[in-house]
């Protein structure tokens, strides 16, 4: 295995997908290079999962396509991993045997190794019914990075956490990605955590890309007057919009603003 | 811990009311309350019931309706396993078969027997096919409910980690189809104790179905009575092991709720 670049180089060209007659997302055109990190964010229903899911090779794009590393996908590739909002951890397995679905030849001290690395090697024998919600999302990053992924696609993944489990995910996921040079797609709702994470920022709006910002801050990032400047940046862009679509605005239906 | 909450005053609850009935029966019947040949006493269904024991009647009543319900159980299970794998996985064999078998499912019981007698003789062939078709259906529907009912999103995750076919199947819909499937196979066997009733009941020269009807020829309740109680008795003791057995597949849930942690 090369050892140089161990990210995939990701490809979305020209993507649509349609539901029946529901035009979600359209003309996507994206370029994700080997160990970037990407935050995708954009309104609830804007078609963010949708993205993902295409990528993870969990639905058939309508037009265009996925490329891994100049490969159109057609089906999941096995170096990409998926972390989901829930964490949905297997009830029948323990703890290390959900990490160990992750693991390609089934070695179970990789699945070890990948459970200590977030910090859970204590719990290994449990059932996940028993791990806190942080916990169990913790496992299924574990799962997920257990099969040395080259693209890991989170959608949402610390949602529904607590604002300091959120905190120590956040650091922990970056914590690793930048031990391991993965390729991440996040969708997050969170702007604030894609500015934390992410090299670049994509606003999805109508099922398009409307915004792609470059984080140019240094990592670790702290939350100074340059993190709030890409945090303002973004949030103003999103909000533009809604002032434009509410009846009192007069900027029309003209969909391309400039910032 | 209140004493209202201790395991042995909860069963001993459940059997109050049962001893209370017991005692006013064997009052009426030997006050003369109640005729002693419709309602005889308990001493005198005891009594059968050890001389039946005795002669080694009732072993060899009580042993083939016994293995006539495993007999039947097993194959309906087998047939229904089957059938259930094979129409929930396959959408093409569920729309070629489920719709007969959901037909077939509304026949009543008792109305196989004619055609299984004329087909499979008085014998056990004929009796077997029945209870197993008794077996099969609860067995089969739950089946496929379940595996029809899967979480997608389980399985996703199994997609996403690079599960296909059998691997796919072993690991993820089989555990989550088999509270499913347990709970079919629980059912099955009740159903099992009621199709042998009737198989019995229909033309039998064995089995605890013919003590009943033998009873009830030669006028004796006592032995109607003891028939009752034993299928009472085993329906229950086959049920335990059903819900034992079902604990040991569904390990997870178990040890879930009794707290224990599973040895690596
Ligand atoms: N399987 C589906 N069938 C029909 N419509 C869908 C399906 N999945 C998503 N959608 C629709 O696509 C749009 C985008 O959904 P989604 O990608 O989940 O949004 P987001 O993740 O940005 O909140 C929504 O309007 C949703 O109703
Ligand atoms: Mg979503």
């Amino acid at each position: 295995m090369e050892q140089t670049t161990l990210g995939s180089h990701l490809q979305i060209k020209k993507t649509a997908k349609r539901y029946g007659d529901k035009q979600v997302l359209q003309e996507v055109e994206l370029e994700g290079k080997p160990g970037e990190f990407i935050a995708i964010v954009g309104r609830s229903g804007c078609g963010k999962s949708t993205l993902l899911r295409l990528v993870a090779g969990l639905e058939k794009a309508s037009e265009g396509g996925i490329h891994i590393d100049g490969e159109e996908i057609r089906f999941i590739h096995p170096d990409t991993r998926v972390l989901f909002q829930d964490a949905r951890l297997l009830p029948w397995k323990s703890v290390l045997e959900n990490v160990r679905v992750g693991v390609k030849d089934g070695d179970i001290r990789k699945a070890e190794k990948a459970l200590e690395q977030v910090g859970l090697s204590s719990r290994a024998s449990e059932w996940p019914g028993v791990l806190s919600g942080g916990q169990r999302q913790r496992v299924a990053l574990a799962r997920a990075l257990a099969g040395n992924p080259k693209l890991l696609l989170l959608d949402e993944p610390l949602g529904a956490l607590d604002a300091l489990t959120r905190i120590e995910m956040q650091q922990l996921i970056e914590q690793l990605w930048t031990e391991q040079r993965f390729t991440a797609l996040l969708v997050t709702h969170d702007v604030a955590e894609a500015v934390q994470l992410a090299d670049r920022v994509i606003l999805i709006e109508q099922g398009k890309i409307a915004f792609d910002v470059k984080i140019t801050l240094s990592r670790p990032r702290e939350h100074n007057s340059d993190f709030a400047y890409f945090e303002k940046l973004i949030l103003d862009r999103i909000l533009i919009k809604e002032k434009a679509k509410s009846p009192s605005g007069n900027i029309g239906k003209n969909d391309n603003y400039t910032i | 811990m209140k004493f209202t909450d201790s395991r042995i005053f909860q069963i001993a609850l459940g059997f109050l009311v049962p001893i209370l009935l017991l005692g006013a029966w064997q009052y009426a019947s030997v006050t003369g309350y109640a005729a002693p040949n419709l309602l005889p006493p308990l001493t005198r269904i005891y009594g059968t019931f050890t001389d039946l024991l005795a002669s080694g009647e009732l072993g060899e009543h009580l042993w083939i309706t016994l293995y006539r319900v495993f007999a039947g159980f097993v194959a309906g299970l087998a047939v229904a396993l089957v059938l259930g794998i094979l129409n929930g996985y396959f959408r093409f064999f569920r729309y070629l078969l489920d719709p007969m078998l959901q037909a077939l499912r509304n026949i009543p019981s008792m109305a196989w027997v004619p055609l299984f007698i004329l087909w499979l003789g008085i014998y056990e062939t004929s009796k077997i096919t029945l209870i197993a078709i008794g077996v099969f259906f609860p067995v089969y529907l739950n089946l496929l409910t379940g595996i029809i009912s899967v979480d997608r999103k389980l399985i996703e995750v199994g997609w996403v980690h690079g599960y296909r076919g059998f691997r796919l199947i072993w690991h993820f819909f089989l555990p989550a189809t088999l509270p499913s499937l347990v709970g079919g196979m629980r059912s099955g066997l009740s159903m099992g104790w009621m199709f042998v009733v009737a198989a019995e009941i229909m033309g039998a020269s064995k089995g605890l179905g013919f003590l009943m009807t033998d009873g009830q020829t030669t006028g004796r309740p006592a032995i109607i009575m003891t028939s009752l109680i034993l299928f009472a008795i085993f329906g229950k003791l086959t049920d335990m092991v059903m819900v034992w057995l079902g604990s040991k597949l569904l390990y997870w849930q178990t040890d879930l709720v009794t707290g224990k942690q599973q040895s690596a």
